[in-house]
């Protein structure tokens, strides 16, 4: 799992689209391909938004049985921890954060397993390592040069991060700061405002702009759910940021009362669905924030495989934004293979 | 062995087996073979019969068939334990049920395994729905008990109570059988589905472990016959059945003119409508949760999926695409959506129906995979191109088997939605709250959820409409069904016989006495829609005296006159059953200041009629006129509830008109017992057809005019005199008729009952003596409960 098939660019900025979204009926079930066109964006289409329907109760209904439904034990539990470390954005965006702590972060980005654990699970040959790391403008030269040789690609969170309330020529001028720094995924916030007015133009083009100012590199528009208050509206800033170019949409920036949920992924992933069907632009999803725990990790991945499918658990349609996460999963791997329970000491910190 | 390297590339679901040692353990330490729980022990195993597990074939257990002693000895230790459960204290028969709830708990694992070994529905369901939903069933009636002394205040126990439930929710329907029947007093002979035995005879012991008296809670197992031998036992008091329609319909009519209570849960064919501005990804999951659940075996399955035409094809491409990510398998996978089809025979009923389907031109379609070959299993289905003619648009399938048809208008959903003989519950599915609240009571169910489906609660009544049967199980609504007014004596038999053998009032046509015919100058007719009308056949009855004496004459009306009187109610009540309560109020009283300004007449035709004298004859009037008062008091505060469900959400459960009810009046009492009747149907919104008194119609015609100035719209009430058992029996077997009151002899109640079978319509047939004069006896809420059904519609909301 090299995370370089994600970064295959498409320069032009209006590639052969799979198709066109007026068509209208024509919708594109088929599952997208290995190397997807990435999402150039569409025209907002403000009736696709408004039309928008979502119903919560319905939404935590199907959101609680995601759980319930499915499980993976022995070794497919195995399998699928070890695929959700090649899904992690390994993150530290912390106030006290030095080029040392991004520097151990990078290494266990590159190792993020003990080297026994790997060969006792028959995956040493795969060079695991996770999808990305996630850092701070400032730490990104730092986080580069330690990920240097490798494929693992360095995110910044930009654009105000995380409120995003700075000047719009700023937090665009911030995007092309860290691109140039080597930040090879930025992963932009949106304004709130425009959601809770209804603002959705304004969403759109600023959006746009963003996206515009990566360039190459790959843009994961964070919505702050926890900020939107209703799942309406996340939907809706779902759709209009894949309209304005998102490759991937992002819940949270870990800051928010409220991160990640199930619900709230559900709703994006619908939208995900969506927006591939009507223009068969494949957009990734990021759950970021509170997701510690293996378990909480194995939900995703659920709610991914069922309600997207299985090209949607490989990193370039897929993230976790995680910073604790993989020292949990480090320790059931452990277990798995000695049957004995672990202890999160054994395991190098990141 | 797959290796953990290649899961890693295919991400593929693997085996998640839940341990069935518990269950085997236990199984093992009745070496496998059980006999019936009577008397609070074991009895020796009799002729047995196999117990097998769905998903493999493979046998699981023997149980015994009851046998006609078994029955016996189970009623007659019910019986025997009746006297001191009834007489305990609501507070100590809630520490049982408190003490049943808790158990339940203790032991759900097992429970949870065991049902779906048994059943072959998946562990996820039984372990996060059927059990956990047994557990609140016992507790919420645990509290039904503690309070059944100033809740329930002027009602006891029914008594012995027979208890016949189906193999989909095998324990669940024990649960909604016996917390309610425990709780008021009863004691109870239940008998399980001879597929799903199992959990039942776990219980019994788990019940025993609790404390339970003996003779409390009786389990015989077997077929069919054995449940026929509990329904035909007399001394049974009630029996309560869940199951087929077929099956209640034989039931009714077996225990027509017993004297048994009697409440049935049986077949739907649920619609599940869908309109344009619905959040069309929840709709895909409720349809999962509506005919996917449980294999589709589930009574309120949503089985009819109505969608507006311009969202169809969106909707049926996403119910595809959900359907292929379906997992079905093995019921303890932990990580299965569906497990395996009851039995063979059920399994066979299903391909039967879907070869039909396709036959009959419909387009099936189901996913790609395959399903497991070993057990009985069969894969989600989904007909298209149905049309309301369809044998598959018709008939409960009870399997997984969806078929979709498509509307225009909310007005056309409606009548899609009803437009069968069945009423059990609906699922609307709209972001506009007028438009759902506006469809919610338009539909012919006991049961709504609006954005939802196949949500259940102990505290909310679940029952149906129509052939769906009747009676509710759950909440207040629930409990009525396992208590009696503790005034009314129970009457036995014999003594409604004899009863009915000095009923022989009426005089033939033409009889002797037409010398002493005094001046007539009025010939009522029949009172259909509004209007005096002439009796089909154009023959009269006499009316007479005690003494013989002629009186006058009525209508002599047949069947065709009673045909014409239903379709005049019909009309009447698509207003009437919408009107306000307010306004059926002010219709009452309006009636009620009529009728006192022709006291005096009403008392004196009264007193020449039944000679009770002018006193007696002037107090029924004056009754007739306070109860007209009571029912116009009533008309706007029937209020339903709201019943207190664990979501975010409400169930409203509201009290319905029934529809069209025919009503045939006691012969006693000519004026109030009419009254006493017709004022409750009308105050609630129903239309009748009203046979009145046959010996004394005269009260009765003389009426006309009353509900002539009063306002009361043609066809709300109409009456047809005449003999009052042949009326009666074409009121009872009219299809379209909703509900049947009867008051006379035993006959006649049988009657009523038997026939009422053929649409399965309510009925309200009794020969119990009333004291029609006294309000205890002749008014109040019991009235208003057989006037009304209540509709629960769930409403979850947030946004």
């Amino acid at each position: 799992m090299s995370a370089k098939r994600f970064i295959e660019t498409v320069a032009s900025p209006a590639p052969a689209a799979p198709a066109a979204s007026e068509a209208g009926p024509r919708l594109h079930r088929a599952e997208p391909s290995d190397r997807p066109v990435r999402n150039p964006g569409v025209p907002l289409d403000l009736d696709v938004v408004r039309g928008i329907r979502v119903n919560r109760s319905a939404v935590e209904r199907r959101a609680a049985t995601i759980p319930t439904r499915r499980t993976v034990k022995k070794q497919w539990q195995a399998a699928w921890l070890l695929r959700a470390i090649t899904l992690m954005d390994l993150t530290t965006l912390s106030g006290d954060d030095t080029p040392g702590t991004v520097r151990r972060l990078c290494a266990k980005a590159r190792r993020p397993l003990r080297d026994d654990l790997a060969r006792a699970l028959g995956v040493d040959d795969l060079g695991i390592t996770v999808a990305a790391i996630c850092v701070y403008h400032a730490m990104v030269p730092t986080a580069v040069e330690a990920l240097a040789g490798t494929h693992i690609p360095v995110a910044a969170v930009s654009t105000g991060f995380p409120a995003g309330l700075s000047p719009l020529e700023e937090r665009v001028a911030e995007i092309r700061a860290s691109v140039a720094a080597g930040a090879r995924e930025i992963d932009v916030v949106i304004t709130r405002a425009h959601v809770l007015t209804g603002n959705y133009e304004a969403l759109y083009d600023e959006v746009h702009r963003f996206r515009d100012a990566c360039g190459d590199a790959h843009m994961k528009a964070i919505l702050a759910t926890g900020e939107l208050g209703t799942l309406g509206n996340v939907a809706r800033a779902s759709m209009v940021a894949m309209q304005a170019g998102a490759d991937f949409i992002k819940t949270s920036t870990g800051k928010e009362g409220v991160n990640a949920t199930l619900p709230f992924a559900l709703v994006m992933c619908r939208m995900i669905r969506e927006f591939h069907e009507r223009t068969g632009y494949a957009v990734g999803f990021k759950p970021a924030g509170g997701i510690r725990s293996a378990k909480a990790a194995l939900e995703y991945l659920y709610l991914m495989k069922d309600e997207l499918g299985d090209r949607w658990l490989r990193a370039d349609l897929f993230r976790f934004g995680a910073s604790t996460l993989l020292t949990d999963i480090e320790r059931q791997l452990e277990h798995f293979v000695t049957g004995r329970y672990a202890a999160a000491y054994r395991m190098p910190m990141p | 062995m797959t290796s953990v390297k290649e899961i890693f590339e295919t991400m593929e679901y693997g085996p998640a087996p839940e341990s069935d040692a518990e269950a085997r353990k236990w199984l093992a330490s009745h070496k496998g073979v059980f006999g019936h729980f009577i008397d609070g022990t074991w009895s020796a195993a009799g002729k047995t019969f196999e117990v097998i597990d769905p998903s493999t074939a493979a046998v699981l257990a023997r149980v015994s068939q009851g046998t006609k002693a078994d029955v016996d000895a189970a009623v007659a230790a019910a019986r025997r334990a009746l006297p001191a459960w009834k007489e305990l204290s609501g507070h100590a028969r809630a520490r049982h049920l408190y003490a049943l709830a808790r158990e339940v708990q203790k032991h759900s694992r097992l429970l949870a395994v065991v049902e779906s070994m048994d059943n072959g529905k998946s562990i996820r369901e039984t372990r996060d729905l059927d059990i956990p939903l047994v557990a609140r069933h016992f507790y919420h009636h645990a509290g039904w008990a503690q309070l059944f002394e100033s809740e329930f205040a002027g009602y006891a126990s029914v008594g012995v109570v027979g208890q016949i439930i189906p193999w989909n929710f095998p324990l669940l329907m024990l649960a909604w059988k016996v917390a309610p029947a425990l709780a008021a007093g009863n004691t109870v002979i239940l008998k399980p589905a001879e597929f799903t035995p199992l959990t039942a005879l776990l219980f019994a012991e788990i019940a025993a472990e609790a404390g339970i008296p003996a003779g409390v809670l009786n389990i015989v197992t077997g077929d069919g016959e054995t449940g026929k031998l509990i329904v035909d036992h007399p001394d049974v008091d009630k029996i309560a059945f869940t199951g087929s329609t077929d099956v209640g319909r034989v039931i009714r009519r077996a225990t027509a003119g017993s004297g048994k209570k009697l409440s049935l849960e049986l077949g739907g064919k649920s619609p599940f409508i869908v309109y344009d501005d619905a959040d069309l990804d929840s709709v895909v999951e409720g349809v999962v949760d509506a005919i996917w659940f449980n294999q589709g075996q589930v009574c309120c399955a949503g089985s009819r999926l109505l969608v507006q035409e311009g969202i169809a094809e969106r909707l049926i491409a996403k119910l595809r695409a959900r359907m292929e990510k379906l997992r079905i398998g093995r019921p303890l996978d932990k990580a299965v959506d569906m497990g395996a089809i009851v039995a063979p025979v059920q399994l066979e009923r299903i391909r039967g129906l879907v070869q039909r389907g396709v036959d009959e031109g419909a387009t099936m379609w189901q996913p790609s995979w395959a399903c497991p070959t070993d057990g009985y299993f069969y894969p989600p289905t989904l007909f298209t191109d149905v049309q309301p003619s369809s044998t598959i648009a018709q008939v409960e399938i009870f399997g997984p088997v969806l078929v979709t048809m498509t509307f225009r208008t909310p007005e056309e959903s409606v009548a899609l939605a009803n437009n069968t003989p069945f009423g059990l519950a609906a699922s609307v599915w709209t972001e506009s709250i007028n438009l759902a609240l506006d469809i919610a009571p338009k539909i012919k169910a006991g049961v709504v959820w609006i954005n939802s489906t196949n949500l259940f609660d102990a505290s909310s009544g679940f029952g149906g409409y129509r052939e769906s049967g009747f009676g509710r199980e759950g909440g207040r609504e629930g409990m009525w069904e396992y208590v009696k007014p503790d005034k009314v004596e129970a009457p036995t038999r014999a003594r409604a016989k004899s009863r009915h053998g000095g009923r022989e009032a009426s005089a033939p046509n033409g009889s002797r006495g037409a010398t002493r015919v005094p001046a007539i100058n009025r010939t009522p007719k029949l009172f259909i829609g509004g209007k005096q009308t002439r009796p089909d056949q154009g023959y009269v009855r006499r009316i007479l005296a005690p003494d013989g004496t002629p009186l006058g004459e009525v209508g002599e009306g047949n069947r065709k006159d009673i045909r014409n009187a239903v379709e005049a109610a019909h009309a009447a009540w698509k207003g009437w059953g919408k009107a306000t309560g307010h306004l059926r109020g002010q219709i009452l009283y309006y009636i009620a200041e009529n009728l006192a300004a022709r006291a005096a007449e009403f008392a004196h035709r009264i007193d020449e009629q039944t000679g009770c004298g002018h006193a007696e004859a002037s107090r029924e009037v004056n009754v007739a006129i306070s109860r007209l008062f009571t029912y116009a008091a009533w008309a706007d505060k029937y209020d339903g509830a709201v019943h207190n469900v664990p979501i975010r959400g409400v169930a409203l459960a509201m009290n319905e008109p029934i529809g069209v009810i025919g009503i045939a009046c006691p012969d006693e009492r000519p004026l109030l017992g009419f009254v006493s009747l017709v004022a409750p149907a009308i105050a609630t919104g129903n239309a009748t057809v009203v046979i009145p008194s046959e010996p004394h119609s005269l009260s009765a015609t003389d009426f006309y005019s009353v509900l002539e100035t009063s306002d009361v719209p043609g066809g709300v009430v109409n009456i047809v005199t005449g003999p009052k058992d042949a009326l009666a029996r074409v009121l009872a077997e009219h299809d379209d008729v909703e509900a049947m009151w009867y008051f006379g002899g035993a006959e006649g109640v049988t009657m009523v009952e038997e026939a009422s079978a053929v649409n399965m319509k309510r009925t309200w047939a009794t020969w119990d003596t009333r004291d029609w004069l006294e309000a205890r006896h002749g008014e109040g809420r019991e009235f208003l409960r057989e006037a009304t059904q209540v509709k629960n519609i769930w409403v979850p909301y947030g946004e």
